[in-house]
């Protein structure tokens, strides 16, 4: 631990420390909603709609008069859940699929690689928009979207270890002692996998958290009135004028649970890999 | 590969569960309304049939029509398409602007402020998404200072925030590169060499070092035009620009789905044209690479 918390010469690894202590703020926040939420996420006070921050209310209230804060406070959980169970999946299937590649070879690795470039030929979150036009918006579409978009990244990272290690004498040794295929994926090379996709997860749930955001800014995941941050955005569009305190809060919201993700995601890099930093990546 | 991308457009729309036709038409459309529909758009002939002439009809350019509008799928496109590319290519240009010599700068004082205050920046400009920023420099730019127009688009002004917007991400993700392949050229014999001839620091970076760090700046520069093109949906939708990113939109929440098809397919194609250019441009001023 102490080794992870030190980074070049011993000095503290500050994006690492900054990072998690962002993102464990919302996440805190999100699991502990209900309890330090002010008032409930749907409760409309419709003489109240648009009011600026006050006393009651410290961030303002939006169009129907819901308290800002409490829909912040509960868009922490959409978005985090969204990005921890989108990563989740696209762990498993990314992994899955790029040790397999990389582990067997030949036609398997040909499909499954060409498979991928198929799928990183859609730039950005174009793919995940096609998917949830056809699929129609729900939250459960908008992880099976974005999952669709996160797997290909893993599946190379894993791939390309995989050829590595599949040189290495440790799995050498295992496949000359008659060892199956599945036993050293799963005993010899995916352990060894850890490190890097534990960098590239977290990167994958900042990407998460603002590709759901993105989708429901476009009306295309979580519908009203679930208080999504991306869905308050497009919301707060309409009032810019009278009432910005309902794009600046959402806005902020995001781009600090992304910035606390990336530091983290930065600060592990730098602390699992070293030469990273030497390099001056 | 261009193969590969339009199977999966075609199976996105004809494989997953739910009929476009009832989407369409909503829940309470007839039994015999939906099965019109179907036979307009193809849909009660076999999945085979259909995905060869949706094949042929990307190939000769003819998409079908849009349900609402009538008009061609793909002179609908072309019809926008000069708007978004203006936008990428500005927003690019904007980007590169930005990013190297704010790289440079940082990798010239590696470690020190001003190497983390760049790098600082550039961190919060990858966390800092489109639709957080689009509405965020309207906000300061347009409704406070009223320096530039918050939506639409007349003339280069209109240009600028829609640029900032969609180039933000891209400057930071250039200006970290510039300066990482930048530390790693400082470190190159040739630059000591210069340095030992007693060249100038600024004479050193400029021309020994920036030179050739800028080939890997350059190349995925180019890269990334092709993901502007597509980042372009969410901003031309903050800034109601009449490109293809919101004609996408637009098709996707009316549910027409030949115009959808149309421009998804188009964004992917052209992401995918502009990453072969690249690749072949770059093969051709850097001889070290050959292609088989």
């Amino acid at each position: 631990m102490k080794r992870i918390l030190a980074g070049k010469a011993g000095r503290v690894n500050v994006p690492l420390i900054a990072g998690a202590a962002v993102t464990s703020a919302f996440v805190l926040a999100a699991v502990f909603a209900p309890w330090i939420a002010p008032c409930s996420p749907f409760d409309q006070d419709l003489f109240g709609g648009l009011a600026g921050p006050g006393a009651d209310h410290l961030l303002g209230q939006d169009r129907l008069g819901r308290d800002i804060l409490t829909r912040i406070i509960y868009g922490a959980r959409i978005s985090l859940t969204v990005g921890f169970v989108t990563v989740g999946i696209s762990v498993l299937l990314g992994t899955l699929l790029g040790t397999a590649a990389g582990f067997f070879g030949g036609r398997v690795d040909e499909v499954i690689m060409r498979t991928c470039d198929v799928f990183l030929a859609f730039p950005g979150i174009l793919l995940a928009i096609a998917v949830m036009a056809v699929l129609g918006p729900s939250f459960l579409n908008v992880v099976v979207a974005l999952s669709l978009m996160g797997w290909t990244g893993f599946a190379r990272l894993a791939r390309g270890q995989t050829l590595s290690l599949r040189e290495r004498e440790f799995v050498v040794a295992a496949v000359a002692m008659g060892a199956t295929p599945a036993r050293i994926i799963g005993r010899h090379i995916i352990p060894n996998l850890a490190a890097p996709l534990t960098v590239e997860a977290t990167f994958a749930v900042a990407a998460a958290v603002v590709g759901e955001a993105g989708l429901s800014f476009l009306g295309l995941g979580a519908q009203p009135p679930t208080p999504s941050w991306g869905a308050m955005l497009a919301e707060g569009r309409q009032f810019l004028l009278i009432a910005p305190s309902l794009t600046i809060w959402p806005g902020l919201a995001i781009m600090l649970t992304v910035l606390g993700i990336n530091f983290l995601g930065d600060g592990l890099r730098d602390a699992m890999d070293p030469k990273s930093k030497l390099r001056g990546e | 590969m261009a193969w590969g991308v339009v199977t999966l457009v075609f199976f996105i729309i004809h494989l997953t569960p739910g009929d476009p036709a009832q989407i369409m038409l909503g829940e309470s459309a007839s039994a015999a309304d939906v099965e019109e529909l179907h036979r307009q758009l193809g849909l009660d002939k076999p999945i085979l049939t259909q995905y060869i002439s949706f094949i042929g009809g990307v190939l000769t350019f003819d998409m079908g029509a849009s349900i609402y509008t009538g008009k061609g799928v793909v002179s609908s496109i072309f019809a926008v398409y000069p708007a978004t590319l203006s936008l990428a290519l500005c927003s690019m240009a904007l980007a590169i602007v930005v990013a190297i010599p704010l790289g440079a700068m940082a990798a010239a004082r590696k470690d020190t402020a001003v190497d983390r205050g760049a790098m600082f920046a550039s961190l919060l400009g990858v966390s800092t998404p489109t639709f957080c920023a689009g509405p965020l420099l309207i906000l300061i730019f347009a409704v406070e200072l009223g320096w530039f127009p918050a939506s639409g688009r007349s003339g280069l002004v209109s240009l600028v925030l829609p640029s900032i917007t969609l180039g933000m991400a891209m400057a930071a993700i250039l200006s970290r590169l510039t300066r990482s392949t930048l530390i790693e050229t400082l470190g190159e014999d040739y630059v000591t060499a210069a340095r030992a001839r007693g060249a100038s620091g600024r004479m050193v970076l400029f021309k020994h070092a920036l030179a050739n760090a800028l080939l890997p700046v350059v190349t995925v520069a180019g890269l990334q035009l092709g993901a502007l093109l597509a980042g372009a949906v969410i901003t031309e939708t903050i800034f109601a620009w009449p490109g293809l990113g919101r004609l996408t939109v637009e098709a996707i929440n009316a549910r027409d789905y030949p115009l959808a098809q149309g421009c998804v397919l188009t964004i992917a194609l052209s992401y995918l044209m502009v990453n072969i250019l690249v690749d072949l441009i770059y093969a051709a001023i850097d001889p070290r690479i050959k292609y088989q």
